[in-house]
C-alpha cells in the first residue's frame, strides 16, 4: 500500500517524463507493468472493496511485484461507491497514470457506468461486477470476468436444488436490484427445467433495515433461495432464524450469501444453509492453500470471493504478460491475450475464457458446518468447467433477453 | 478605487488562467477534475442564490438535479435529440422547482429545510424503487454528449470549454441577480420579511421566484453532470449529495459570488484528488468543514477576506508607524 | 401494484412493526428534546446510533452483559454528546447553517473512523440469553427480543414522561420548549440544561444503537440510514414533544412495515410524503404546539 503512493507522487512530479519513456521502444522488458485497481474503501460498500485490495496485494506481494520479468506498478483508487466516482477514478488511472490494466470495480453500477469508457481508452479491464450483459449481448472485447456472472453459479443452485435436494417448490429473496434479478433468474430457469416451481419471489430494496416484512410472505415452500450481497445476508439470516423458519424450510445461498469472509459475522443461524460459490476457501489446491495462508498470516481473515476473484485477476494478468513476452501490454493486445489465456492452478481452481470474456471454470456447492468453533463452508459437490450459458445453447441464450426481474417469466407465483 | 483596480486585475488574471487551462495543466484527468469543479460550482450557485440570498435552506436540491438528468437521459434513451431532451429537462426542472416552493414556501428556517429534505427524499425514493422507470439502481447511460454548432465535445478541453462557458454564464447571471432589485428584494425577504410584507411587497413571491431561479441552474447544472459522467443513477438524487453541495455553500460562504465555487472546489479536489493519496479523505473533510465552522463561520471566502484586511491593515499600521516615528517629516 | 397480504402476515408485520416503532422512539426522543430545545438540526443523531451500536458490540465482544455494554455504551456517548455542544455547538446559538455544516462534518468524521475502527464488516451481536427464543402464538412465531425492545421504550418513555412532567429539571425544558426567551429572563441555566440535554439525546441515541444491534446490525451507512427516520418521526409528531415522538415512532413503524410489504415500488413515497403534507399542513406536527 506504500507503494502505489511513492508511484503515484513519482507520477505526478515526472508525468511528461514517464509519458516519453513509455512511448520509447527499447527495453520493452524492463517497462513495468501498471496495474490499477478501482476499489471502494469508504462508505457503505467498503467491505467487498477491502477485501478486493487485500486479494491483489496478496498475490503481487507473493510474486514480489514482478510479472513475468517486468516489474510491477500497483495504483490502488477509491470510488466511493458510486458510479460517478467510478468514472472519475477511472479517468485517473487511464489518462493520468497510464495503467496497462484496471482491475475492478465492486459494483454492478460502477462497471456499467465506465464500460464505454474502457472501450473507447482501449484499456482492459478485469472485473468481478456480475452485470450478465458484459459478457452476453453487450460484450465488451475490453472486460474480463475471472469469477462468475451474476448467474453462473445459481444455475448451478438451481440443477442441485431439484435434482439432488429433490425439492419441488421453491421461493426466492434477494435485493431488488440486476444483481439479485438475474441471481434469481438464473436458479428459477435451471430449476424449473428440472421439474421444480418457484412460487414466490421477493424483492427488499437494497437498503432495508428490516427484512421480516418479506420473510412473512414466505409461504409453504421446500425451499428459499437468497441472494443477498455485502451486510445484508448477515441481517436476513438473523432475521429468517429468529421468526423461527430456520428448522423449517432449508435455505439455499448464492456465493455473496454465504462468502466464506462473511462467516465470522455470522453465527448459529448460517449452520446447515447450502450454497454455490465460484471460490471456496475449503478448495485444495496448490495455490489456494498459499493463498489462505498468506490472508490469515497478513490480515488475519478467511478470504472469500471477492479476494480470491482478485488473486485469480493477477494471476490472469501475469498469464497474458507471459503470453505477450517481448511485446508490451497495450491496450488492445493485452485485451485479446487475456482472452485466449487459460490458467491450471488458481485459488479456484482451473480457469479460462469464453470468447466472450466470461470464465469457464469449477462452482462448488458448499454446506455451512460448525467445526472446531469456528463456521466453514465444506464443499459437498463440484460442477467443472461451468460456462455462463450453463448446458444451454449458447445462440439461444443470447436470443432471449437478459435474465430481468420478469425474464423468465414466473408461471408459477401463487 | 484601488480596491476595485484589484479586483479587476484579479478578475482579468482568474479569467485568463481558466480560459488557457487545458493548455498548462497538460493531463487531461486534471482538465477533467477542473470540469467537475465548474459543474458542480453551477449547482452550488444555484443554491446558493436560497441559501445565500434568501436564507432558504434546501437539503433536497439533489432531487432536482436528478429529475433533469433523469428527463433528459430518459428521453434520450428514447430517441429524442439533445436539444428536445435537455429543453425538456429544464422544463420539467422548472416545474418540479414550483411544486417544491408551493409545498416548501409554507414555512421557513428548519421546516422549510424539513420539507425540501422530505420532498428530496421522495424523489430518491422514486429514481431507486420505480425500477421499470429509472432502471434503479443500474442507472442509464447517456450515449454521446450533443455537439453543440458542430464543436466536439468529446474529448475533454471541448468539455471544458463547454463547461467554463456555462459557469461563465452562471457566475454572470448570479452577479446581475445580486445586483437587481429582485436581488435587492430577496435579500430584504431574507432580513426583514415583516417589513418587506409591510412595505408592499410579496415575500412569498419574490421567493417562489427565487426557487423557480435557482431551480434554472441546477437544472443547467444536472445537464453538465449527466453529459460529464454519460451515466445517471438514483445515489444522485441521495440525500449525501444533498448535503454535500450545501456544504460546498456553506463551507465557502454564502450570499458570496465566489465562495460556493471555492467550496466546490475543495469538495471535488479532496473526493478526486486527495483522495488518491489519503486513504481516510473522508475524514480528512470533515476535520476541514468543523475547522472552517470552528473559525470562519462565516464561511472560507467572507473569513479569507477578514483575514486578509486584518493582516494588512496590522501591517500597514507597522509600516507606517516603523516608517513615521525615526523620520517625522515623510510621514504622509 | 399492491401485494396481497394474509392475516397472519398482517399479525408479523404488526408485531414488528411496534418493535421498530419502539427503537424508534429511543432515538427520537433525544432528537426531538434537542430539536425542540436547542432548535438544532442534529445532523450527527444517527451517527451517534452507529456509534453506540459500534460501542456495544465492542463491549460485548469483551464478554460484558448486555444490558450493561448497552448502559456502558450510552455514557460514553454522553461524554461524547458533551463535549461536542459545549466546545463545538455552543459557539453557533441560533445560527442554523454553520450547525448544519458542523453537524454533517462531524457526521462525516464519525463515519470514517468507525469505517477504520470496526472496518467494513456487518456486526450482529446476540440477543441477551434470556430473549434469544420465539415466542409462539396464534400458530406463529413471534421473536422474544423484538417484544423486549418494546417493553424497554416502554419503560424509558415513562422514565422520560416522569422526567418531564414531574421534576424541576422537566418544569425548565418545558418552559426552554414554550418560549427559550422567556424561560431565560425567568433564570433558568439554559447553558447547562443545553448540555445536559444533548448528553441525554446522545446517550439515548447510543442506548437505541445497542438494543437495536441484534435486530438490525451495525454496519457501514446506518447512520444515514437511521437518521432520516429519526427526522419523520419527530416532524410527525411535532418538536420537543415526547408524546409526539412516541405516537410518531410507531405511526412510522406501520408505514415502514406495510408500505414495504404492500406497495413496494413506492414504499419511500408512502414513508415521506406523510412527512411533508404534516409539515405543509400542520408545521408543529401532530402534538406540537403552535409557535409563540
Amino acid at each position: 500500500m506504500t507503494t502505489h503512493r511513492r508511484t503515484v507522487l513519482k507520477g505526478l512530479l515526472g508525468a511528461g517524463v514517464s509519458a516519453v519513456a513509455l512511448k520509447a521502444p527499447t527495453v520493452l522488458a524492463q517497462t513495468p507493468v501498471k496495474i490499477g485497481l478501482l476499489t471502494v474503501k469508504t462508505g457503505p460498500l467498503a467491505q467487498g472493496g477491502i477485501q478486493m485490495e487485500q486479494g491483489i496485494v496478496t498475490f503481487l506481494k507473493e510474486k514480489n511485484y514482478t510479472l513475468a520479468g517486468r516489474k510491477v506498478d500497483f495504483i490502488s483508487a477509491d470510488t466511493g461507491g458510486n458510479p460517478a466516482g467510478a468514472k472519475t477514478k477511472a479517468q485517473e488511472l487511464i489518462e493520468r497514470d497510464k495503467v496497462h490494466v484496471i482491475l475492478g470495480p465492486l459494483a454492478a453500477f460502477e462497471l456499467l457506468a465506465i464500460t464505454d469508457y474502457v472501450r473507447d481508452h482501449q484499456t482492459p479491464l478485469i472485473s468481478l461486477a456480475a452485470a450478465e450483459d458484459v459478457t452476453q449481448r453487450k460484450a465488451n472485447p475490453f472486460v474480463i470476468r475471472p469469477s462468475a456472472t451474476s448467474a453462473q453459479c445459481c444455475h448451478v443452485m438451481g440443477d442441485y436444488a431439484a435434482k439432488e435436494l429433490k425439492y419441488k417448490r421453491a421461493a426466492t429473496i434477494s435485493e431488488d436490484f440486476a444483481f439479485g434479478y438475474e441471481q434469481m433468474a438464473g436458479f428459477q430457469r435451471v430449476f424449473e427445467d428440472n421439474g421444480g416451481r418457484v412460487v414466490k419471489k421477493l424483492w427488499p430494496p437494497l437498503v432495508t433495515p428490516d427484512y421480516t416484512p418479506y420473510i412473512a410472505q414466505i409461504g409453504n415452500v421446500d425451499c428459499v433461495f437468497n441472494g443477498f450481497a455485502g451486510s445484508n445476508p448477515v441481517k436476513f439470516m438473523r432475521a429468517y432464524a429468529d421468526l423461527g423458519l430456520k428448522g423449517r424450510i432449508p435455505l439455499l445461498a448464492g456465493w455473496t450469501a454465504m462468502d466464506d469472509a462473511l462467516l465470522r459475522s455470522l453465527g448459529d443461524e448460517a449452520v446447515g444453509v447450502i450454497s454455490v460459490a465460484f471460490y471456496s476457501a475449503d478448495y485444495g489446491s496448490e495455490s489456494n492453500k498459499r493463498f489462505v495462508a498468506a490472508m490469515q498470516k497478513d490480515y488475519g481473515v478467511l478470504p472469500g470471493g471477492y479476494s480470491a476473484g482478485m488473486y485469480v485477476a493477477g494471476q490472469c494478468v501475469e498469464a497474458a504478460v507471459q503470453k505477450l513476452g517481448d511485446a508490451g501490454p497495450d491496450g488492445k493486445t493485452l485485451a485479446e491475450a487475456l482472452h485466449q489465456i487459460s490458467v491450471a492452478d488458481t485459488p479456484r481452481g482451473p480457469v479460462k475464457f469464453d470468447k466472450y470474456g466470461n470464465v469457464v471454470g469449477d462452482v462448488f456447492v458448499r454446506r455451512c458446518e460448525r467445526k472446531g468453533g469456528q463456521l466453514v463452508n465444506t464443499v459437498i459437490k463440484t460442477y467443472s468447467n461451468v460456462s455462463q450459458f450453463w448446458t444451454y445453447d449458447e445462440k439461444e441464450f443470447l436470443a432471449n433477453p437478459v435474465y430481468s426481474r420478469d425474464y423468465p417469466p414466473a408461471k408459477y407465483i401463487e | 478605487m484601488s480596491g476595485n483596480r484589484f479586483r479587476s486585475v484579479g478578475v482579468a488574471i482568474a479569467l485568463v488562467l481558466l480560459a488557457t487551462l487545458p493548455l498548462w495543466v497538460g493531463n487531461s484527468y486534471y482538465i477533467n477534475v477542473a470540469s467537475q469543479i465548474l459543474l458542480f460550482a453551477v449547482f452550488a450557485l444555484a443554491l446558493n442564490v436560497l441559501v445565500g440570498y434568501a436564507g432558504l435552506v434546501s437539503l433536497g436540491h439533489a432531487g432536482l438535479f436528478a429529475i433533469a438528468g433523469y428527463a433528459a437521459a430518459l428521453m434520450l434513451q428514447a430517441g429524442y435529440g439533445h436539444l428536445a431532451a435537455d429543453t425538456a429537462a429544464v422544463v420539467i426542472t422548472l416545474a418540479a422547482s414550483a411544486i417544491f416552493a408551493v409545498l416548501a414556501l409554507r414555512s421557513t428556517g428548519i421546516g422549510f429545510l424539513m420539507i425540501t429534505l422530505a420532498l428530496g427524499q421522495i424523489i430518491w425514493g422514486i429514481a431507486y424503487r420505480w425500477a421499470s422507470l429509472t432502471n434503479g439502481d443500474n442507472g442509464i447511460n447517456v450515449a454521446t454528449r450533443p455537439a453543440p454548432f458542430g464543436i466536439n465535445l468529446t474529448g475533454a478541453p471541448g468539455f471544458y470549454f463547454a463547461t467554463l462557458l456555462v459557469f461563465l454564464l452562471a457566475l454572470a447571471s448570479m452577479a446581475v441577480f445580486v445586483r437587481s432589485p429582485f436581488g435587492a428584494s430577496l435579500r430584504g425577504t431574507r432580513d426583514q420579511p415583516l417589513r418587506m410584507n409591510a412595505l408592499g411587497y410579496n415575500v412569498w413571491l419574490i421567493r417562489f421566484f427565487a426557487v423557480l431561479f435557482s431551480g434554472f441552474w441546477t437544472a443547467v447544472s444536472g445537464l453538465l453532470f449527466i453529459y460529464y459522467n454519460q451515466f445517471i443513477s438514483p445515489q444522485v438524487a441521495a440525500l449525501t449529495t444533498s448535503a454535500e453541495i450545501l456544504l460546498m455553500v456553506i463551507s465557502g460562504g454564502t450570499a458570496t459570488l465566489l465562495g460556493p465555487v471555492v467550496g466546490a472546489a475543495i469538495v471535488v479536489v479532496m473526493k478526486n484528488v486527495v483522495s488518491a493519496y489519503i486513504e481516510r479523505w473522508n475524514l480528512v473533510l470533515g476535520v476541514i468543514f468543523v475547522l472552517i465552522i470552528s473559525f470562519m463561520p462565516d464561511g472560507l471566502v467572507p473569513g479569507s477576506v477578514r483575514l486578509w484586511r486584518w493582516g494588512w491593515q496590522t501591517v500597514r499600521a507597522r509600516l507606517d508607524g516603523w516608517i513615521s516615528s525615526p523620520v517625522e517629516e515623510h510621514g504622509r | 401494484m399492491m401485494v396481497q397480504i394474509t392475516s397472519a402476515q398482517a399479525a408479523i408485520l404488526a408485531v414488528n412493526s411496534i418493535a421498530l416503532g419502539g427503537l424508534l422512539f429511543l432515538l427520537s426522543a433525544g432528537f426531538s428534546l434537542i430539536f425542540g430545545l436547542m432548535r438544532i438540526p442534529n445532523l450527527v443523531h444517527g451517527s451517534f446510533f452507529m456509534l453506540g451500536g459500534y460501542f456495544g458490540v465492542t463491549f460485548l465482544d469483551r464478554g460484558v452483559n448486555f444490558w450493561l455494554a448497552a448502559l456502558l455504551s450510552a455514557a460514553a456517548m454522553a461524554v461524547i454528546g458533551g463535549l461536542i455542544e459545549r466546545f463545538l455547538l455552543r459557539r453557533l446559538e441560533g445560527q442554523i447553517l454553520p450547525q448544519v455544516l458542523l453537524t454533517l462534518g462531524l457526521a462525516f468524521i464519525i463515519a470514517d473512523i468507525c469505517l477504520m475502527v470496526w472496518t467494513g464488516d456487518p456486526w450482529q451481536p446476540s440477543p441477551p440469553p434470556e430473549l434469544r427464543g420465539t415466542a409462539q402464538a396464534f400458530g406463529m412465531f413471534f421473536p422474544l427480543y423484538r417484544l423486549a425492545i418494546l417493553g424497554v421504550a416502554v419503560v424509558i418513555a415513562i422514565a422520560l414522561w416522569l422526567m418531564v412532567d414531574r421534576t424541576r429539571l422537566g418544569a425548565m425544558i418545558r418552559a426552554g420548549v414554550d418560549d427559550p426567551v422567556i424561560a431565560r429572563v425567568m433564570g433558568i441555566k439554559v447553558s447547562q440544561l443545553f448540555t445536559l440535554i444533548f448528553c441525554l439525546g446522545a446517550a439515548l441515541a447510543a442506548f437505541a444503537g445497542v438494543m437495536g444491534a441484534p435486530y438490525l446490525s451495525v454496519y457501514p451507512g446506518l447512520d444515514f440510514e437511521m437518521l432520516p427516520l429519526a427526522l419523520i418521526v419527530v416532524i410527525l409528531g411535532g418538536t420537543g414533544s415526547l408524546l409526539g415522538a412516541l405516537v410518531g415512532s410507531f405511526l412510522i413503524g406501520f408505514l415502514y412495515n406495510f408500505g414495504q410489504a404492500m406497495f413496494p415500488d413506492l414504499a419511500y413515497v408512502i414513508l415521506f410524503l406523510p412527512m411533508v403534507l404534516v409539515l405543509v399542513l400542520r408545521p408543529q406536527g401532530l402534538f406540537g404546539r403552535v409557535e409563540a
